[in-house]
């Protein structure tokens, strides 16, 4: 019989995570992540896309495409909160036009609850206890919340690392252990262990840095090929980035009423996927004295174009500048580096003033 | 004194600008030329165009370059600021006019709106996507019409009855202007309407949602046009300032904020008469495949760039 090769997209580093989640569900299977995401990746994706759908949906489609180029044969799509819910099943026939022979396990929309997405594993292979599976995604859950944790850390920080080398290498570190762990208390140690690293980094930061939030779409604000890097164009200027979005947040951290309770009467009903988030978010920076906020989202993303107008209200309104940017997949590059600098140089200056 | 002599330069798309400026920023030079895709050929000409105006006897003690093509150029130059177009003309306008609210700017293939208060740029907004009613459009329909760029003012200066000209977007505006010929319109008539259209598109895509506050500075290659600058005068029911050197306030604007860096360079206006060249490669080192280009003068390597990694950068 065929050994199985899993695959899921990329998004952020959230492969490290997969990797070691799907390792254990299927012992028996291989797990590879797709290739990292290229210019390739893109123009795959781009190419055998819907041209308005959104772009994670291309950048999902390049992934599958790579992996299955790679060998995978079984893959793995999710999705809740907007048409991204809907996106696995137009994936899965797009691949099948293309001539792929595969399996496609979607746990999507309904198919997300514990149930049904129980019921989807057992259908692709996955013969373990009820007590193993839970152990293996408390494994995940434990290891997202450790990633997410650091890397919010280090959105905040490293632009004034003394030396951005070393805590690059505690993360590379960190993330080798998240593809290594074999039990929950094993994690909990790498998470002390990368918590204590980061700790005793040297940093030379000023009293009153420049700090931006960043709110918006799911998936641009987590992977950052897909936004040019603008945390790390950011960080480079000498800002603290703040950014609430990660896997963590999306499973435990959000709720649309609180959402709308803490958004100041902005929007007063929820319009899709993190469209509330973003707008309640935004109040929080304006609040603690942020200096801007960006909001990034992909070209045709609904829920984040609806916040786009209580967002503006709320700019004027608190006095906080907002940009806002779009990304799909053409590579104007330099048009999103332009604004972001002259972004900086405003909050710069008004800082100033 | 306030600042070093400084020479700016804003490089773009269309056309290539270039001032010296004293250190109270008193312009002591100034050039203006079209780009014609050759931002390093027309940075020489601009740069060799100022050293005879100044004869000799300047020193030039820093150097500031904006434009799309400023890292370009900013290596060529050896410039200690190399600044996005949206700060370089917010500095600008604020050397002429310290007391500006909102800065109006069309340039040949973008077009941006600044809004100041107490002197500090508070908001912006660029076009994005699109370049429709900028400098290009209007000289690609002056051209179609047998005019010269120049000519577009006087016309609709003299139009009575301005066509009415779709303003959404470039295409329908000329299929507009077409149509409009063909049933009759003048070209007078034709070109106010045109320069209302170019007015309409920038408030409701560019100006959106902004409150145009007087002072009002409009400046920009397009700026020169006096047909663009009464549709805004119409539009907003304001006066408009455009300054003698409203088309090279980039390039002041560069200058300044090299003037005021904390570190100013030596220019040798040699650098006009010296070899330069790129060279572009496609990097093998991963499926990116970017795009590098090299900057050399001479056979001395001043800088590359377009490399996502460091794979690129040898």
């Amino acid at each position: 019989m065929l050994k199985t090769v899993i695959s899921y997209p990329h998004m952020g580093n959230y492969a490290a995570v997969f990797e070691r989640l799907f390792a254990q569900l299927f012992p028996r299977a291989e797990v590879r992540s797709p290739p990292p995401i290229t210019q390739r990746t893109l123009e795959l994706g781009g190419r055998h896309s819907p041209d308005f759908v959104c772009a994670p949906f291309k950048y999902n489609v390049g992934n599958y495409i790579e992996a299955l180029e790679a060998g995978a044969n079984l893959l793995f799509q999710t999705g809740t909160g907007c048409r991204y819910g809907h996106y696995g099943e137009l994936q899965e026939q797009i691949l099948r036009d293309l001539g792929y022979d595969f399996r496609f396990a979607c746990l999507s929309r309904e198919n997300s609850r514990p149930s049904a997405a129980l019921r989807t594993l057992h259908a692709a292979g996955c013969q373990l206890p009820a007590h193993k599976i839970a152990a293996a995604l408390y494994l995940a859950l434990l290891s997202i919340r450790g990633l997410d944790e650091m890397e919010f850390w280090m959105r905040e920080n490293i632009g004034f690392a003394q030396s951005s080398d070393r805590i690059m290498a505690i993360h590379r570190a960190f993330l080798h252990k998240v593809r290594q762990a074999d039990s929950a208390a094993q994690m909990m140690r790498a998470i002390e262990s990368g918590r204590c690293a980061m700790q005793a980094i040297k940093l030379d930061k000023p009293e009153h840095p420049l700090r931006v939030g960043v709110v918006g779409e799911l998936y641009t604000l987590m992977e950052p090929f897909s936004n040019f890097n603008l945390e790390r164009q950011l960080a480079s200027d000498g800002i603290s980035v703040s950014r609430a979005m990660g896997i963590w947040f999306l499973l435990f951290g959000r709720s649309d009423a609180r959402s709308l309770q803490e958004g100041g009467g902005y929007l007063r009903y929820p319009v899709g996927a993190n469209g509330v988030d973003s707008v309640a978010q935004s109040l929080s920076y304006a609040r603690r004295g942020y200096d801007g906020i960006l909001h990034l989202k992909s070209f045709g993303c609904i829920p984040e174009l609806n916040a786009g107008p209580a967002l503006r209200a709320l700019s004027k309104r608190e006095g906080i500048p907002i940009l806002q940017m779009s990304f799909d997949t053409h590579s104007g590059e330099v048009g999103a580096a332009t604004r972001l600098e002259a972004f900086v140089d405003m909050i710069r200056m008004r800082k100033g003033a | 004194m306030t600042g070093r002599t400084s020479l700016g330069v804003d490089v773009g798309s269309v056309s290539t600008k270039g001032v010296v400026i004293d250190g109270d920023g008193n312009l002591l030079a100034e050039a203006y030329i079209a780009t014609q895709a050759d931002p390093i050929g027309a940075a020489k000409q601009i740069v060799a165009s100022l050293e005879k105006q100044l004869g000799g006897g300047v020193k030039v003690e820093s150097v500031g370059v904006t434009g799309s093509a400023r890292r370009l150029i900013g290596a060529m130059l050896g410039a200690n600021a190399v600044k996005n177009e949206i700060t370089a003309h917010a500095v600008g306008a604020l050397a002429r006019h310290p007391g500006v609210r909102t800065i109006l700017e069309i340039g040949g293939q973008d077009s941006k709106i600044i809004l100041i208060k107490g002197g500090v740029v508070v908001d912006y907004a660029m076009n994005t996507l699109c370049a429709a009613g900028t400098g290009a459009f209007l000289s690609s329909q002056a051209a179609r019409m047998g005019m010269r760029v120049e000519e577009i003012a006087q016309a609709a200066l003299r139009a009575r009855h301005p066509a009415k000209i779709a303003a959404r977007c470039t295409v329908f505006a000329e299929s507009d202007l077409v149509h409009k010929a063909q049933a009759g319109h003048s070209k007078d008539d034709l070109m106010a309407g045109l320069c209302q259209a170019v007015v309409a598109n920038y408030l409701s895509n560019v100006g959106k949602g902004k409150q145009i506050r007087p002072p009002i500075v409009f400046q920009g290659g397009v700026s020169k046009n006096g047909g663009v600058v009464r549709a805004f005068e119409e539009a907003l029911s304001a006066e408009i300032h455009v300054d003698s050197d409203s088309h090279l306030m980039g390039a002041v604007g560069a200058a300044v904020l090299a003037s005021k860096a904390q570190t100013g360079v030596s220019f040798d206006f040699q650098v006009s008469r010296r070899p330069c060249r790129t060279t572009a490669r496609e990097c093998a080192g991963c499926a990116n495949r970017c795009e590098i280009v090299t900057f050399f003068a001479g056979q001395l390597k001043i800088d590359s760039w377009g490399a996502k990694c460091e794979k690129g950068s040898a």
